[in-house]
């Protein structure tokens, strides 16, 4: 039961479905990939209809990131080379002292039923029982710093639990005022997100937080069907010789993801494209400047992920809907419409 | 008897792997579902679990928390495994299943497909691995009363016993048993191909049916001693599977007598080729689809047979309802803890009393083996219960109406729906035409789901305008009664010419809405009716006055002055 360092207790769970063998679905594997390759754009919304292997492919997520530097035996993992952005604890050890580790980057499920203390984090129970001391636990949210928090249902989520997520997104850090205790710790979470849209609609401020927001629909080829179906019997037959099956694929994505991220820094964004951003974004409305951004680090992700050194209108082409199709005048009942709509203004603008 | 038939094969088939398949089963409280019940247990191993879930369960019995008695006793925290982790290996019964709201079904749903139970309560962590099928127990009255479809959709068979006597029950129609197969059972991909064919020819979207068709074949085979799926059990697994699921009535009219004049009918299924694999097929790509397929249409649901519009079926589908949030299951919604004596509108948080308590044990501790709790301690949760308001919208689909304007109506109402959207009201819809009303979508906050009603809402037939109204205001009554507020906005070219029996006559249906429309007045239900009739008519004048409602226009009407309207009308 006790959790002093959240990261050093890997709860085993059950085996996950490999990234590489999720049939189709190409916009939702690609938005994610980006994100994996820059966090900075901001998240990702999946909405669609049962049984497409949304959870599916967002739990798989987390087999493809590549592990990142952190302070061994900080209960943040953070980063050593961000001075600014330590925790308390790190900041008291002197810089010689903080030895550094590879951890990988956590991927944190937000369970439906989780209570708002395990969320935050709160008084230690145990500590106070057993011994009378008064120390901190930390949640959800520390665990997932420097990482992604996976909400499913994200419709279903209560409000208050969306406030408090809403806070900390912004903030990128987590204020945890009660029980006497008071702790502020780094949280720097991305969110993602995915839910059925029959089942209720987000709170706009909510929706905002995502940087990505993808639509995915059962495939509509006998063929994919028939392929979802055979990947997936064979993988509840043997989920283990079917994770060795894919491990190739899954590793050389894993490289892939890996390069970008190195490159990413290097990726020259030209004025044409950029101009080109801009206009779009423009033209539909696009609230705010957040729009124009996520656009720009998006086609940034996806040059690098393509082994190219600058950005061009292609890329602002392939992730335009996505980075878009959210942020457009707020029209409720559009949402199917939404994705033509950014579509249009993509062709009338690159066209000429 | 054949449905008994199924029903019992159904049964051997959960019986032989309990925590694979999952049964919803529709039935009312009686001895059939009792039989088919008792059937189930004798043939489970008496290790497997059966548990009830109720629908008002809460959360800590569902998924688990602190334990607060061992915790009490031990003086350290002790975790209490939920429901769901005691199901391990068997089977979720929940009886009233149609009560269940999309919070509890949704929990039970992320449960399945993880294979476990992540806690994260009450300053608690735990995994908790657990496999596990549910028997919903449906005896829902309709449309609006359903299984949560996020469950339906997780279960592998879809039983309607309400056709079935207590007589037929009571023969057990079953084939001796075999002994079971050595090693797993094999599929041929022809198999899987042409379940997936069928379930694309029925309509059926999701992957996870054709999952359970597959290995419900396989179980089939195994009860019969074999161990590869032969064309017959899959057939008998569509029937089970995808056939109660089918969505729309498959197009084999001569298709099997076609097939089998065809000289040179493809083997088996490889992919087919060229463009039929670029969209699902019109006809079938084999003769084995082809049967599969025949033999689900046995199963049909009745609805579907009869032609039931598809704008019912997907209210069929009432998840909407977050039913986590209903008022009756507490006061409101919870926004946080704040030290205070508990009273009957703050509602004592044991687990926050005993945690704030905690940390001073050492210090006042007398008895060791107790703790000591302060009034100071005391926390209480704070809730707040939003006044939700519901804009019902009662749209005349008749004949006149529709030669009309309804495609505008259908604009403005949209437009009002876009409205309350951003209010975060709900909305709900009822459509009157030929003889009757009809809820097209009960209330809602789901706006998608409010377009697609709207979308596929069916035009033509008379005007039975008394019976819109009526409904309108019953359902109003309903949700007042429920402590939320609630506004009708009707959409009619006030032509009248359906009484409220459901015969026509134009006089009479005058009279009969006249008296709806006081009805709604002296209700005090907020109004306002939208005329849709090319040249405003003074009858609708008339029955807006009469029911105390605001009047407009709608060749007047643009969209700004309709939403203010529309506004006004609910905040009356």
């Amino acid at each position: 039961m006790r959790t002093g360092a959240p990261a050093a207790k890997p709860l085993a769970r059950a085996a996950t479905f490999p990234f590489a063998a999720i049939v189709g679905q190409e916009e939702m594997k690609q938005a994610l990939t980006i994100v994996a390759v820059d966090p900075r754009v901001g998240g990702v919304l999946v909405l669609g209809d049962r049984g497409t292997g949304k959870s599916t492919t967002i739990r798989a997520l987390a087999a493809l990131l590549p592990p990142v530097r952190a302070v061994a035996g900080c209960a943040y993992h953070c980063d050593p080379a961000d001075a600014a952005g330590l925790c308390a604890a790190c900041r008291a050890t002197p810089r010689g002292r903080r030895r550094a580790a590879m951890v990988p980057v956590p991927v944190v499920d937000l369970p439906l039923g989780a209570t708002e203390d395990r969320i935050t984090g709160a008084l230690d129970l145990e500590q106070a029982l057993v011994h009378g001391v008064r120390a901190f636990q930390p949640g959800l949210l520390a665990r997932a710093h420097r990482g992604f928090l996976y909400i499913d249902e994200v419709n279903l989520l209560e409000d208050h639990l969306v406030d408090l997520l809403l806070d900390v997104a912004a903030s990128g850090e987590n204020l945890v005022e009660r029980e006497g205790l008071s702790v502020r710790h780094p949280a720097r979470i991305v969110l993602i997100g995915s839910g059925n849209p029959e089942e209720g609609d987000l709170r706009p401020q909510l929706l905002d937080r995502f940087g990505l927001s993808v639509e995915v629909r059962t495939p509509d080829t006998v063929p994919e069907r028939m392929e979802v179906v055979r990947r997936r019997d064979r993988f509840e037959r043997d989920p283990a010789r079917f994770a060795a099956e894919w491990d190739a694929a899954q590793q050389a994505l894993r490289e892939r993801i890996a390069a970008a991220r190195e490159a990413i820094d290097g990726i020259d964004v030209p004025d044409g494209p950029l101009a080109h951003a801009a206009s779009l974004c423009l033209a539909l409305g696009a609230d705010g400047l957040r729009g124009e951004l996520t656009l720009m680090r998006a086609a940034r992700a996806l040059a690098a992920l393509e082994g190219q050194t600058a950005v061009t209108d292609a890329h602002l082409r392939a992730v335009a809907p996505m980075a878009l199709r959210h942020r457009l005048r707020r029209d409720p009942l559009d949402e199917a419409v939404a994705t033509t709509r950014v579509a249009r203004a993509v062709d009338e603008l690159l066209a000429a | 008897m054949t449905t008994w038939r199924d029903a019992c094969l159904v049964r051997r088939i959960v019986a032989h792997d309990p925590a694979r398949f999952g049964v919803v089963l529709r039935a009312g409280c009686g001895p059939v579902r009792d039989a088919w019940l008792a059937g189930l247990r004798a043939r489970l191993a008496a290790a497997v679990p059966v548990l009830r879930l109720p629908p008002q369960i809460d959360d800590g019995r569902l998924l688990g928390g602190l334990d607060l008695a061992a915790t009490l006793a031990s003086g350290a925290p002790r975790l209490e495994r939920g429901l769901l982790a005691a199901a391990d290996g068997g089977l979720v019964l929940l009886p009233l299943a149609e009560r269940h709201g999309a919070a509890t079904a949704a929990r039970v749903a992320q449960i399945m497909d993880t294979g476990g139970i992540a806690v994260e309560r009450d300053g608690l962590q735990d995994w908790c691995a657990t496999r596990f099928a549910i028997i919903a127990l449906d005896e829902g009255g309709g449309a609006e009363e359903a299984t949560p479809a996020a469950l339906r959709d997780r279960a592998a068979f879809w039983l309607d016993l309400d056709a079935v006597t207590p007589r037929e029950a009571g023969c057990d129609a079953e084939a001796p048993p075999r002994a079971a197969p050595h090693g797993p059972v094999a599929v041929a991909d022809a198999i899987l191909a042409a379940l997936c064919a069928a379930a694309a020819c029925l309509g059926v979207a999701s992957p996870r049916a054709v999952l359970f068709a597959l290995d419900a074949a396989r179980a089939i085979a195994a009860l019969d001693g074999r161990d590869a799926v032969a064309d017959e059990d899959a057939g008998t697994a569509a029937r089970l599977v995808l056939g109660p699921r089918a969505t729309i009535v498959p197009d084999t009219g001569d298709a099997p007598a076609e097939a089998a004049a065809d000289p040179d009918p493809p083997p088996s299924s490889e992919d087919a080729p060229g463009d039929d694999a670029d969209r699902l097929p019109d006809r079938l790509p084999d003769r084995l689809a082809d049967r599969i397929v025949a033999a689900a249409r046995a199963a049909l649901p009745r609805d579907l047979l009869d032609g039931m519009p598809a704008a019912a079926a997907s209210a069929a589908a009432a998840a909407g309802r977050s039913g986590g949030r209903a008022p009756a299951t507490g006061g409101g919604r919870p926004t946080g803890l704040r030290p205070g004596m508990p009273r009957p509108n703050a509602r004592l948080d044991v687990v926050a009393t005993l945690r704030a308590a905690a940390p001073w044990q050492r210090l006042r501790s007398r008895a060791p083996g107790r703790i000591a709790v302060r009034s100071g301690d005391f926390r209480v949760i704070r809730t707040e219960r939003p006044i939700r308001s519901t804009t019902i919208f009662v749209v005349d689909a008749s004949g006149s109406a529709a030669l009309h304007r309804l495609a505008e109506a259908k604009g403005a109402v949209e437009l009002l729906l876009g409205e309350s959207y951003v209010r975060r009201d709900r909305a709900a819809l009822i459509a009157f035409r030929g003889r009757a009303a009809e809820v097209l979508l009960p209330p809602t906050g789901s706006l998608v789901r409010a377009r697609r009603g709207l979308t596929a809402m069916p035009a033509g037939g008379g005007t039975p305008l008394a019976a819109g109204i009526e409904a309108g205001c019953a359902m109003a009554a309903t949700l007042r009664r429920r402590g939320e507020t609630a506004s009708v906005v009707l959409l009619t070219d006030a032509r009248a010419n359906v009484a409220r029996d459901g015969t026509p006559g134009r006089l009479r249906a005058q009279a009969d809405a006249a008296a709806a429309a006081k009805a709604l007045r002296a209700a005090g239900i907020p109004a306002l009716l939208i005329d849709i009739a090319p040249r405003p008519s003074a009858d609708a004048r008339l029955l807006a006055a009469e029911a105390g409602a605001r009047w407009l226009a709608l060749p007047q009407a643009d969209a700004v002055l309709l939403s203010r309207a529309a506004r006004t009308a609910a905040a009356a």
